[in-house]
């Protein structure tokens, strides 16, 4: 088990990590979500051993203050890989067994076997330049794995890739990772791809872990209101929750895991729908996404908290700016900030 | 005719008839750039490097010259002494390069600087420096004095690479098992070594054709191809055997730069433009003991310059400014001008030798960024031959070319060995090929969509080039003109040989002062010392703050 005890990195007099402290329980992958400049790759670095920080790493108990980073045993995926130019698929895969001491036939063996774990099997003699994005991401993580690492660490390890080659080697990765029973710590700035991947989830932000905690959890109960922006919440308005059911301006909701007592509620784009009944407002602005239509709804006039909120409309729904709508509340994209 | 030489010429000359028919507009626009570069290179080198060679083998004594023993124990201790000192200067600067790239010091920025003054302090001032260090003379003397020298390259150059290398890679072999110096061995190594090569390949070429220091510190016991060509055409007359010297010379000269041809494209390759990294930090553990030994070779580097300071500040009776003040006289009878006329002179010589290589060099630099970008194999091909045949220059001995000078500059009309244009187009020789080696690297760099941009919104080639590469290329270009600068007053190989006697540079007046007796010469020449040092000192401050971050040799 990781255990990280109020961690301070500081780069020039100024803290990039404060006070952070997780844990992560074997088999168990956390992600560390936050936006960019969050200080969440520089926690990561902490924990590899490859930044000078204060506070306590400790590993089932034991601080790795005085372990140097290549006796940690901690394996390190980058989000450009960082595969060694100058050798092969294979190379670079044996490296991490060939400084364990690997003999040369076992170390062949363990190269196959991970090929066959990320889907590459046969790719041994490739040179590693010649690798399109997606191979060389599973090539890298092959590599990390191939030491058999107590702890794999993950920076960003998917978003140097293109939309739809993420979304594979996302669902590939979360089965490597079963497979692999790898304890994992992913650092993302991309929370689809923390919720895909991850059992528990750490928010961070200016350095700061403002929350951590089962995925759901998060997402559902964003602990303040930067989190919950951050978590994909547009509108914020507050609400009352009375035996685990919210109601709020736009309609109620059924949240089983809220307290009762007055709350704010947080709403995704989603969470408002237009429909034929509901909360009547005026179409700002419409743009259409992959699977659905973002409209922008002046709700000023009916609910006065908010002045205009984000809702989905079906692919084939005709608002247009100027329209009169009205949006139903979809529990699904309800959060309870707090 | 010299058959490297020939075959070089040919490769040229074949650019210029199926250029064009190969390669169409593009072709006859780098044909037309690299006319001016070429024909400089074939009047100031090739003819007279053909000229003397031919002088030497109508003669008749070159195959007698090869078949002796003593020419090749001669070209073995050539090649062994300037293996020896590239050896050391390689061993010496990976620290400084480690130091340069990687560990961030306050108040260590002045070594980058600090570096470049042994690089282009004048081969009489070292070879006096260590002269007077170690009196007795003898090969560690010539070694050690030729990889001082030489230091700087290797740790520019490496140094350059290592700072652009991404540290994560170190970190990712770390992550895996590795320990520092495995990380080290296994993957940055590996990766320095295309730098590595190119400027070990560099140091060897410059350390094999050393002349001021193996004259002064072998003596009359350890000579050198370079200092028996010397001895052999200015002393014996000799000169089939210097002619059969030179090709063993340009023999050797031209394996080193194919070698370092071969490194450098790797490295040209591998090491695009990239947004620069912030890789330095503050050294950890035992980083410590890489920068102790850096620190300890740039101590070792100052040793020769501050004996040289303080030499020129002691008089028989104390401290003082004795050579100083000399320097409004001329010696004691040892010159026909003043040291500051010297002095003057020597600036006046070292800006028109600028000029002119910094146009047939950037002339050189941009016709080889468009040959290198054809498409014809014709084209790439010609191309690369011309970037070897323009570094010959640093290869062969400029006593053979200021030789050469002699036998056939007088067929030109108005007479140039009489000249005083000769000793700036004799310095723009020396300095072309370090220009084009600092400037090439920067445009051959420059990201081609920009250009290709820049095309798309309607500017022409002419304009794309003023308007995308100079701009770019601008800093690069500034510091390869000071970088000249400095290397043209230091120049003292051909100078030496060509410089007329009532119009001496620096070094040759050095030179001549400290061949005199008399302690009023003596002082001068460690003043004249000093001050060549202080100006070569300023001006790489100048190259420092202007030059590309990482990019370009040197």
């Amino acid at each position: 088990m990781l255990t990280v005890d109020r961690v301070t990195v500081t780069y020039d007099r100024t803290p990039a990590v404060r006070d952070a402290s997780l844990e992560i329980a074997d088999g168990e992958v956390l992600a560390l979500l936050g936006p960019s400049g969050s200080g969440k790759s520089t926690l990561l670095r902490a924990i590899a051993g490859l930044e000078p920080a204060s506070g306590a790493v400790r590993w089932d108990g034991d601080d790795l203050a005085g372990v140097p980073v290549h006796r940690r045993g901690f394996g390190l995926v980058f989000q450009d890989g960082q595969l060694f130019p100058h050798r092969d698929v294979a190379g670079n895969i044996a490296f991490g067994p060939r400084m364990q001491g690997m003999a040369a036939g076992d170390r062949d063996r363990r190269v196959a076997e991970l090929l066959e774990l990320v889907g590459l099997a046969g790719y041994e003699r490739r040179p590693v330049t010649e690798l399109s994005g997606g191979e060389a991401q599973r090539v890298a993580l092959a590599r990390a794995l191939a030491p058999r690492p107590r702890l794999l660490l993950l920076d960003e390890p998917l978003s140097g890739l293109d939309a739809e080659l993420r979304e594979s080697l996302a669902l590939d990765l979360v089965g490597v990772l079963r497979r692999a029973k790898a304890t994992t710590l992913l650092v993302t700035h991309d929370q689809e791809e923390a919720f895909t991947l991850a059992d528990r989830l750490a928010v961070l932000d200016e350095g700061r872990i403002r929350q951590s905690g089962d995925v759901i959890d998060v997402w559902r109960a964003p602990a303040d209101e930067r989190v919950a922006r951050f978590l994909g919440v547009t509108t914020v308005l507050p609400g009352e929750v009375t035996d685990g059911r919210m109601s709020c301006a736009f309609g109620s909701a059924d949240v089983p895991w809220a307290l009762t007592g007055p709350a704010t509620v947080g709403l995704r784009p989603h969470a408002l729908r237009v429909a034929s009944t509901g909360v009547p407002g005026e179409v700002v602005s419409r743009a259409r996404r992959r699977d659905h239509t973002r409209v922008t709804v002046d709700v000023s006039e009916t609910v006065p908290d908010v002045s205009t909120v984000d809702a989905v409309a079906t692919m084939a729904d005709a608002a247009r700016p100027g329209d009169e709508v009205r949006l139903t509340l979809d529990p699904g994209g309800v959060a309870i900030v707090g | 005719m010299d058959p490297a030489v020939a075959r070089a010429v040919r490769g040229l000359s074949r650019v210029g008839r199926r250029g064009p028919a190969a390669g169409g507009g593009r072709g006859a626009g780098v044909v037309a750039l690299a006319a001016l570069p070429i024909a400089f290179l074939g009047v100031l080198f090739a003819w007279p490097v053909v000229a003397i060679v031919r002088l030497g083998v109508t003669d008749g004594g070159v195959a007698a010259a090869l078949a002796q023993a003593q020419t090749w124990d001669l070209a073995a201790f050539t090649l062994g002494q300037a293996a020896a000192s590239t050896a050391v200067a390689v061993f010496a600067g990976m620290p400084v390069a480690f130091l340069l790239a990687r560990a961030r010091l306050h108040g260590f920025g002045w070594v980058r600087t600090f570096l470049l003054v042994p690089f282009v302090l004048p081969t009489v001032v070292v070879g006096l420096a260590f002269k007077a260090l170690w009196p007795g003379g003898g090969v560690a003397t010539i070694v050690l004095a030729n990889a001082f020298f030489n230091v700087a390259v290797v740790a520019r150059t490496v140094g350059g690479l290592w700072a652009h290398l991404d540290r994560r890679a170190e970190d990712a072999a770390r992550s895996l098992g590795a320990s520092p110096w495995q990380a080290f061995r296994t993957v940055t190594l590996p990766a320095l070594a295309p730098a590595l090569a190119s400027s070990a390949a560099v140091v060897f070429l410059f350390c094999s054709t050393s002349f001021g220091v193996v004259l002064m510190l072998g003596g009359g016991r350890y000579r050198t191809l370079e200092t028996e060509i010397y001895l052999r055409t200015v002393e014996l007359l000799d000169l089939s055997g210097a002619a059969a010297l030179s090709l063993v010379q340009l023999a050797a000269v031209i394996v080193a730069l194919v070698i370092g041809g071969v490194a450098r494209r790797r490295r040209e390759r591998a090491a695009p433009l990239r947004a620069p990294v912030v890789t330095a930090r503050r050294p950890a553990g035992r980083e410590w003991w890489v920068v102790g030994a850096a620190l300890t070779v740039v101590a070792g580097l100052l040793v020769p310059i501050l004996a040289l300071v303080v030499r020129s500040l002691s008089t028989r009776d104390g401290w003082g400014f004795d050579g100083y003040r000399a320097l409004a006289g001329s010696g004691d009878g040892a010159l026909s001008v003043t040291g500051w006329e010297a002095a003057l002179n020597s600036l006046r010589t070292a800006f028109d030798a600028t000029v002119l290589a910094m146009i047939v060099g950037v002339l050189a630099a941009v016709a080889l960024v468009a040959a290198g970008r054809a498409r014809g194999r014709v084209a790439r091909l010609a191309g690369e031959t011309l970037d070897a045949a323009l570094m010959l220059p640093l290869g062969v001995s400029a006593v053979t070319v200021g030789f050469g000078y002699l036998v056939t500059l007088d067929a030109l009309p108005g007479d140039l060995r009489t000249s005083p244009m000769l000793v700036p187009l004799a310095q723009a020789l020396v300095v072309v090929p370090l220009v084009i080696r600092m400037v090439l690297p920067v445009l051959r760099s420059v990201d081609v969509r920009l250009r290709q941009a820049a095309a798309t919104l309607g500017a022409p080639p002419a304009r794309v080039w003023w308007t995308v590469d100079l701009p770019l290329a601008a800093r690069s270009l500034a510091a390869a003109a000071a970088f000249g600068y400095v290397v043209a007053l230091g120049e003292f190989g051909a100078t030496s040989f060509l410089a007329r006697p009532e119009a001496p540079t620096l070094p040759v007046a050095i030179n001549e002062l400290i061949s005199r007796p008399g302690e009023e010469n003596t002082q001068l020449a460690y003043a004249a010392c000093t001050l060549l040092m202080l100006v070569t000192a300023g001006v790489a401050a100048v190259i420092d703050r202007l030059r590309a971050p990482h990019v370009g040799e040197f």
